[in-house]
């Protein structure tokens, strides 16, 4: 790894200070960013230290919201008892991502700051990758596909966004809340990563300098009709070849509100309204999940290697809103 | 007598000049890569407590938490396997905690307990997990045992603390980030819940 100086900011207000500097990264668990550093991928000068600067807490908001410091390491979000309680889609999530030894490390902003794990982007023995040397161009492109995306890629990137923790903040419609030099600011979980377009070397609209400090979760009464299902390779410690967000809010059987968040597909959690109001106000049946699914699907690109994709989401999109809606 | 380990090292250094192919010694690319003038960052006071002891050590910061075991402290149970957080040989604990230490630096864990395998027995007398692994013969070459058995350890409590039960899926669900390449999985579980079933 190459040489970098380190600094511990005792607050946010340091840590944004310490940030001003050329070169300087924030690293909060660095399961991440120290992975990528090892690769010759990230190339920091210095890492400023957050995981002392006081984001660490989770805390009730009125209504019945939860807001989850950015410092939270994820094993301690998912194992929260109030996190269980009223979002145990996002327990689920989160879970069902890495091992327990990166859970206990890795913190809520570091999740959603993850980069692509595109085998084309984080080895460096591919010289063509549009987001690690912009212009370079996308060895993706006549290679491996199976863990690529099939739906808002752009000629100059087919990667997609590893998080399954981000899948299940989409659906629950979450809320991200931003430090700069310029002030704070507010950001919807899906506005929050990109797609990747011309430019994707930038993930997600973060600007330079700022910093995550929370994230914020609005009251949810779709607790008991929730689930997330994720398929991949292997049974653990494994990324998704697809995933599934469902959340339902339901008057006996009749769907009042539903959400579907996809994950794998897309270089951002893949939510469509349109597909989401077929089910509601009607009862939950097979046909009708079949619509959504079909619906969220619709403009599919696959790859030559990820034609299965396709199919194999609508069918895990059946499947989860089948297990969200017969509750717990 | 040298330790295998310093025989290791001085017949690697031996041989090493000889045998390394050229295109592996020479990185002509990586130069070009790095974006900056990388100016190096000098050493600073890191000060750790490991297995009980304090130890004052002089890191550069971007010595990870492994490696400072390891290079700089002389604990070498804790094993570096893939180095890049996917095969859980260098797992520690740190407050209790399960963790990867190749993917940390050692500077963030000032004021920390940690504790490796070297730190679980009491004495001459193996922790239960350690005796478990002898008993259900849960290795065959050793390299991962360290980090299965820090894993292991931590593992107890969580599945405690969360009140689920120690079926094999789910000690084996949450073992996930330990891989053996020997295979030795079934006994691996088989001594895990030898343990947790006769703690109770």
């Amino acid at each position: 790894m190459q040489s970098i100086f380190y600094q511990k900011a005792n607050d946010v207000a340091d840590a944004l200070r310490l940030a001003q500097q050329d070169g300087a990264r924030f690293i909060g668990g660095g399961t991440n960013l120290l992975d990528l550093m090892k690769g010759d991928v990230e190339h920091p000068l210095r890492l400023v230290d957050i995981t002392h600067a006081g984001l660490d807490r989770i805390d009730e908001l009125p209504g019945g919201g939860l807001r989850i410091g950015a410092g939270v390491r994820n094993a301690d979000a998912a194992r929260h008892a109030m996190v269980r309680e009223r979002y145990p889609l996002l327990a689920q999530a989160m879970l069902a991502g890495a091992s327990a030894q990166l859970r206990n490390m890795a913190t809520m902003g570091g999740n959603l700051m993850q980069r692509t794990r595109c085998p084309y982007f984080t080895d460096t023995a591919f010289s063509h990758c549009n987001k690690r040397e912009p212009g370079s161009g996308c060895d993706a492109r006549q290679g491996y596909q199976r863990m690529h995306a099939i739906l808002g890629a752009s000629p100059a990137c087919v990667a997609v966004n590893p998080s399954d923790m981000s899948v299940a903040l989409a659906a629950l419609d979450a809320v991200i809340l931003l430090r700069g030099p310029r002030g704070d600011r507010e950001v919807a979980l899906g506005d929050f990563h990109r797609l990747p377009g011309d430019t994707p070397q930038h993930d997600t609209v973060v600007q330079p300098g700022e910093l995550i400090v929370a994230i914020d979760l609005p009251p949810s009464s779709m607790a008991h009709h929730s689930h997330y299902l994720k398929l991949r390779d292997r049974a653990s410690y494994a990324f998704a070849l697809v995933s599934v967000a469902a959340a339902l809010d339901m008057e006996g059987r009749t769907v009042r509100e539903a959400r579907i968040a996809l994950g794998g597909v897309a270089h951002k959690p893949w939510r469509q309204r349109e597909a989401e109001t077929l089910l509601q106000g009607r009862p939950l049946d097979e046909a009708q999940c079949r619509s959504a699914a079909k619906r969220l699907l619709e403009g599919a690109q696959p790859l030559d290697g990820n034609r299965f994709k396709v199919e194999l989401a609508q069918r895990a999109i059946v499947r989860a809103l089948q297990i969200a809606g017969e509750g717990v | 007598m040298p330790d295998r380990r310093s025989f290791l090292q001085s017949a690697l250094a031996a041989v090493g000049a000889a045998q390394v192919p050229a295109a592996l010694a020479a990185k002509p690319q990586q130069a070009a890569t790095v974006p900056h003038a990388v100016q190096a960052a000098p050493a600073q006071p890191v000060h750790l407590n490991i297995n009980g002891r304090d130890y004052s050590l002089s890191l550069e910061p971007r010595v990870t938490l492994l490696d400072a075991l390891r290079e700089h402290i002389g604990l070498a149970g804790t094993k570096k396997g893939c180095d890049r957080g996917q095969c859980g040989a260098c797992t520690v604990l740190v407050d209790g905690r399960r963790i990867n230490s190749c993917l940390t630096l050692a500077v963030m864990h000032e004021g920390q307990r940690i504790t490796t395998i070297e730190g679980l027995a009491q004495g001459e007398v193996l922790s239960p997990l350690q005796q478990a692994f002898l008993e259900h013969d849960a290795f065959q070459c050793g390299y991962c045992t360290p980090g299965q058995i820090c894993s292991a350890t931590a593992l107890l409590d969580e599945i405690r603390a969360d009140g689920a039960g120690f079926t094999d899926d789910e000690i084996r669900e949450r073992m996930s980030g330990n891989i053996c390449r020997c295979g030795a999985y079934p006994n691996i579980v088989a001594a895990i819940r030898a343990v947790a079933l006769r703690r109770g």
